[in-house]
């Protein structure tokens, strides 16, 4: 086994992808993607169903290889060990990533001590996504799709992850809860994090996000 | 290693939890168990000594059809819900899920066996003469059924026709773990003669060779997409 290259800590870009390729199966679901983002952006990835924007944020988060061309996020060189960026991203995709059965307060004890978090942090990231107490002693299963999509961004929230991957993060939640996404990457670029995101939401989404990106057929246009 | 046991012992009290939850073994599994065991009963005419030869055998083969829907269950849980993907990015290590899944399986797997056990003296009339020996039997056999079923189970959680494969994949690889238990078993319950100690220790064998042989592979089974 090669050792991965030691992460490139003083690179200023928080993601940078060169030419990658990433497939599918056999389809190339990214087909040369250039795209850099600077630490502390927050960009938008905007584009039709199918262009490749889910894809992109899993690779960036190191769970899809890139099979051609270069991937680096957060100075980590993703075709060399993509496992070793996966505790500093926070990924919020379309399915919960939540076990059912298991109530709130458990699967973020269970998430945040896998993850090598406090399970106060946990806590407090139910405070602020508004998941009240009694909620919390409720199984996932017995939550409407707003307030699993609220428990799921929780978990991403109580992380602190330096690179936030999110896929639709407005997707399911009301017009409250929208506006806290929103003041919540707000606060994350604030502190110095970098967000990048996709949202059929432009007009919200580009109230948010600093510039954006159009995602087609595999690449960015 | 401390680490990776931790997190080990963390997935297992997680899915014992859910399993406590959701009573899948306690309502389905343990049911379809008993149900085989009497099937067989009433299967093999009880006069003619046919099973009382065969209760170790067919009390193997029962924890063995029991074992294939404890693991589609434990491996079902992690692919619904986007779970998988959450535990790649948690960072714990691969070894960690499998021996967590080894360990939850081998409790619920044990849980069954007692029942059974005690199933198996009611309805074949068993007698038991070397408790000792059982017990290690029974534990590496366990074991090794865990190891073996936690690697394919993964595998097949993820094709889409999983579920009718994994008793193809799993049954045939268990087939030599079925012979020594079912011999160490027999000699434990005075059906056979002679020391069932080697089977106990081939048992070993299997249950060492299964985990070794899981841990490494479980790394590219939970990596592939």
């Amino acid at each position: 086994m090669t050792d991965p290259s030691p992460p490139n800590e003083s690179s200023p870009a928080a993601v940078r992808l060169r030419g990658a390729v990433a497939l599918l199966g056999r389809f190339p679901a990214l087909a040369g993607m250039d795209l850099e983002v600077a630490r502390g952006e927050v960009v938008l990835l905007a584009g039709p169903n199918g262009a490749g924007k889910t894809t992109l944020l899993r690779v960036c988060a190191g769970l899809v290889p890139v099979v051609e061309g270069s991937a680096e996020v957060l100075g980590v060189d993703l075709r060399a060990d993509p496992r070793s960026v996966r505790r500093r991203v926070g990924l919020l995709g379309h399915a919960p990533g939540l076990y059912a059965d298991l109530t709130v307060s458990e699967n973020l004890e269970f998430w945040c001590r896998s993850s090598g978090v406090a399970a106060a942090d946990g806590a407090a990231a139910l405070d602020r996504m508004a998941v009240a107490g009694r909620l919390r002693d409720l199984p996932v299963r017995a939550l409407s799709a707003g307030q699993r999509r609220r428990v799921s961004f929780a978990t991403v929230l109580a992380r602190r992850p330096e690179l936030w991957l999110l896929d639709e993060p407005h997707a399911g939640l009301d017009a409250a809860g929208r506006d806290l996404v929103d003041g919540l990457v707000g606060e994350a670029a604030a502190a110095g994090a970098t967000v990048l995101f996709a949202s059929h939401e432009l007009d919200r989404a580009e109230g948010v996000a600093q510039r954006g990106v159009t995602v087609a057929g595999g690449v960015a246009t | 290693m401390g680490r990776t046991l931790r997190d080990a012992a963390l997935l297992a009290a997680k899915d014992l939890r859910l399993e406590r939850r959701a009573k899948v073994a306690l309502g389905q599994m343990l049911p379809f168990a008993l149900l085989v065991l009497l099937l067989f009963a009433f299967a093999l005419d009880p006069d003619r000594g046919v099973l009382e030869r065969a209760t170790s055998g067919l009390f193997w083969v029962t924890v063995l059809f029991t074992a294939v829907l404890a693991v589609q269950r434990a491996f079902a849980v992690e692919v619904d819900d986007g779970v998988l993907d959450a535990l790649r990015l948690s960072g714990i290590a691969p070894a960690a899920v499998f021996l967590g899944k080894v360990g939850a399986l081998v409790v619920e797997l044990v849980v069954l066996e007692v029942v059974l056990g005690l199933g198996v003296a009611v309805l074949y009339d068993a007698r038991l003469e070397g408790w000792g020996l059982l017990a290690v039997v029974a534990a590496a056999a366990t074991v090794g059924i865990a190891a073996a079923g936690a690697s394919y189970g993964l595998l097949a959680a993820r094709l889409r026709q999983g579920s009718s494969l994994l008793p193809l994949l799993l049954l045939p690889l268990l087939a030599p773990v079925l012979i020594a238990a079912t011999r160490g078993s027999d000699v434990a319950l005075g059906r056979e003669t002679g020391s069932g100690w080697p089977w106990a220790a081939l048992l070993g064998v299997f249950a060492v060779a299964y985990l070794v042989l899981g841990t490494v592979l479980f790394r590219p089974l939970l990596e592939e997409t």
